[in-house]
């Protein structure tokens, strides 16, 4: 167990370098330092002079050999330093920490719905001896994938907030305000988590412990949800983890249809002016949420299905 | 979620001819193609759509003969109706003229994200699988990372160094795509290179280009193609959100993700400026997901 829980820290280090590597890469070496792109007009200002502009290179070290640059960012950001805005001059770690509260907010209660959602469809339509409404209920998720998430945004706040002034359409203001845009960020979400559980769900269906059970004379309901669901749920416990590089993107998406503060619409601000060093900040922060959210994923895993480990004894590849 | 392991592709097209024995495989296609659409109305209506959508790129006067561009200051805020089906915007612009026109734009980025992941994601997964050793170690662990960063924040940074409009967009797009494809290519390359005729066209002295691109290539490249359909979808929406976020074509420009976003401002009294655009973008994701659905395994399942 120990060894399995070095290798997955190992990894996860490693994807955090090389995820910090490929951000450097892509915006720094791509054309146009940040100094020209503060001075070309990004922000709301008059173009600087060249003297400024050289003096500000130097500071921020772009007039150095790139591979120096990329150590010097790189032993920085190990210390945990990601540089200042560009645009506010404060530190990208603070810039993102004041952020996140309300991301953190929203992404955990999409998830918390779309756990709910999604897990309630798949088993129902699994459950269900109607066959049409089980047809009806599983083409439900792929319908759920092929919405774009702001224009389901832009539906939901139509229908509920003009139409039938339940919910407040815009702003961070509470739990009425967070219900709309929790929900619209649940929709992709629930129907990927639905068409895995659902998926697994009709394979453990037919596995010789249901045939076992049956035998044994536990009732459908009790079959369903003590012995598939059970097996059923591990297939799923990984979407989840794969899912909260979607919830992150999405909030990008859906706190600028909801005009919410958060971290997706600092990072749209950030893109908008060109900050070079939030926009970094914000990918290795994706990637961080990511990895460490797998890793937890992973070590729960052995903890509910303890077959993992011994597998991963036998072959410590 | 999705199957692409073809079944019957154990056979070199190369050699196709000599592998059949009779010629009754060559007459029943037609009938069964007649019979697999049959049962699939949704398919067919999927089909359609999508035809409609290349007219309307190419041909936008087949289904509207008003400018996209030009207001008629006395027509704002028309609901839909017989002269306008999808209504008009706030300066008294024809609403399906700018989604017709706007189809091309959109169309364009598609296209060009879709082929910027196959043509570098395959290149990268080609490369892995054929060269392997330390070149597939790294060449893997970099696609590893790339699916470690959400797709979204990648195309942003993408965005953000490359600058706005719908080329470079479409580029975005397509690069944070590139770890699936680059993935199944190389999967499938390894399992090509171990086949019996790749073996035998060593044996038989052909050179290791030829082999790649004779044998290899054409062998492994089918998934790959069946993933860059199931990839058009998710470039459609990708595109559509970032236009969405103000990154796309500039604002007289009619791209379907700026349509849907500039009505945003007129929720309240004209629902159609966002409500119709965006059905739009949903009814063409729903479309070529079903028809990537057919193309993944489906019609190779029907007898």
């Amino acid at each position: 167990m120990r060894r399995y829980v070095l290798r997955r820290l190992a990894q996860a280090v490693a994807v955090l370098w090389a995820a910090y590597t490929v951000s450097f890469l892509v915006l720094d070496l791509l054309p146009g330092d940040p100094v020209s792109a503060m001075a070309g007009g990004g922000l709301d200002q008059a173009p600087l002079d060249p003297a400024v502009l050289a003096r500000m290179r130097h500071e921020y070290g772009f007039d150095q050999p790139v591979w120096l640059q990329y150590l010097e960012y790189l032993g920085r950001a190990a210390r945990g330093d990601f540089g200042h805005s560009v645009a506010t001059g404060r530190p990208v770690t603070t810039v993102i920490a004041e952020a996140l509260p309300p991301t953190l907010a929203l992404t955990a209660a999409a998830l918390l719905l779309a756990v709910v959602f999604g897990a309630g469809l798949a088993s129902y339509a699994t459950y269900t001896p109607r066959r049409w409404l089980r047809q009806a209920l599983l083409s439900l998720p792929g319908l759920g994938v092929s919405l774009p998430t702001f224009w389901v945004g832009l539906i939901l706040v139509q229908l509920l907030s003009f139409r039938l002034r339940l919910l407040p359409a815009f702003g961070n203001d509470g739990l009425r305000g967070l219900v709309l845009p929790a929900l619209t960020l649940a929709v992709p979400t629930s129907a990927l988590i639905a068409q895995v559980l659902a998926k697994s769900l009709l394979t453990a269906l037919d596995e010789p412990y249901v045939e076992t059970a049956r035998a044994k004379g536990a009732g459908p309901a009790r079959i369903h949800l003590r012995h598939a669901l059970r097996n059923a749920a591990l297939p799923a416990l990984t979407v989840v983890g794969l899912v909260v590089g979607n919830l992150l993107a999405g909030s990008v998406v859906v706190e600028s249809v909801f005009s919410r503060n958060g971290l997706g619409r600092a990072t749209v601000n950030a893109v908008t002016v060109q900050d070079i060093p939030l926009v970094q900040g914000v990918v290795v922060f994706g990637a961080a949420a990511f990895v460490l959210v797998n890793l937890a994923v992973d070590l729960i895993y052995p903890l509910l299905d303890p077959r993992i480990v011994a597998a991963g004894r036998r072959s410590p590849a | 979620m999705t199957q692409l392991i073809a079944g019957p592709l154990e056979r070199d097209p190369a050699a196709e001819h000599l592998s059949r024995p009779d010629g009754h495989a060559d007459r029943a296609p037609r009938a069964r193609l007649i019979r697999f659409l049959v049962r699939r109305p949704g398919l067919v209506l999927s089909v359609l759509v999508v035809v409609l959508v290349f007219l309307a790129a190419f041909w936008p006067h087949l289904f509207t003969g008003r400018d996209p561009l030009l207001g008629v200051p006395a027509e704002r805020f028309r609901a839909p109706g017989g002269a306008h089906p999808f209504g008009t915007d706030e300066l008294g612009r024809d609403v399906l003229a700018r989604v017709v026109h706007g189809a091309a734009l959109s169309l364009k980025a598609t296209l060009i994200a879709v082929a910027v992941a196959f043509a570098v994601g395959g290149a990268v997964g080609l490369v892995a699988g054929f060269v392997g050793r330390w070149v597939e170690d790294a060449l893997m662990r970099l696609v590893d990372v790339l699916l470690a960063i959400p797709a979204l924040f990648l195309s942003l940074a993408l965005v953000t160094a490359l600058g706005y409009g719908t080329v470079k967009v479409a580029v975005a797009v397509g690069i944070a795509s590139v770890a699936s494809f680059a993935r199944v290519m190389r999967a499938e390359v390894l399992r090509v290179r171990q086949a019996v005729y790749v073996e035998a066209a060593r044996l038989s002295g052909a050179r290791w280009y030829a082999v790649l691109l004779r044998h290899v290539l054409p062998n492994a490249i089918g998934p790959v193609a069946v993933l860059a359909a199931l990839d058009v979808g998710t470039a459609v929406l990708a595109v559509s959100s970032l236009s969405f976020l103000g990154y796309g074509a500039a604002p007289p420009a009619p791209e379907w993700g700026t349509l849907i976003s500039s009505g945003r401002n007129y929720l309240a009294n004209a629902w159609w400026l966002s409500t119709l655009p965006g059905l739009t973008v949903a009814a063409t994701v729903l479309a070529t997901n079903r028809i990537a659905r057919a193309l993944d395994g489906e019609w190779a399942r029907h007898r």
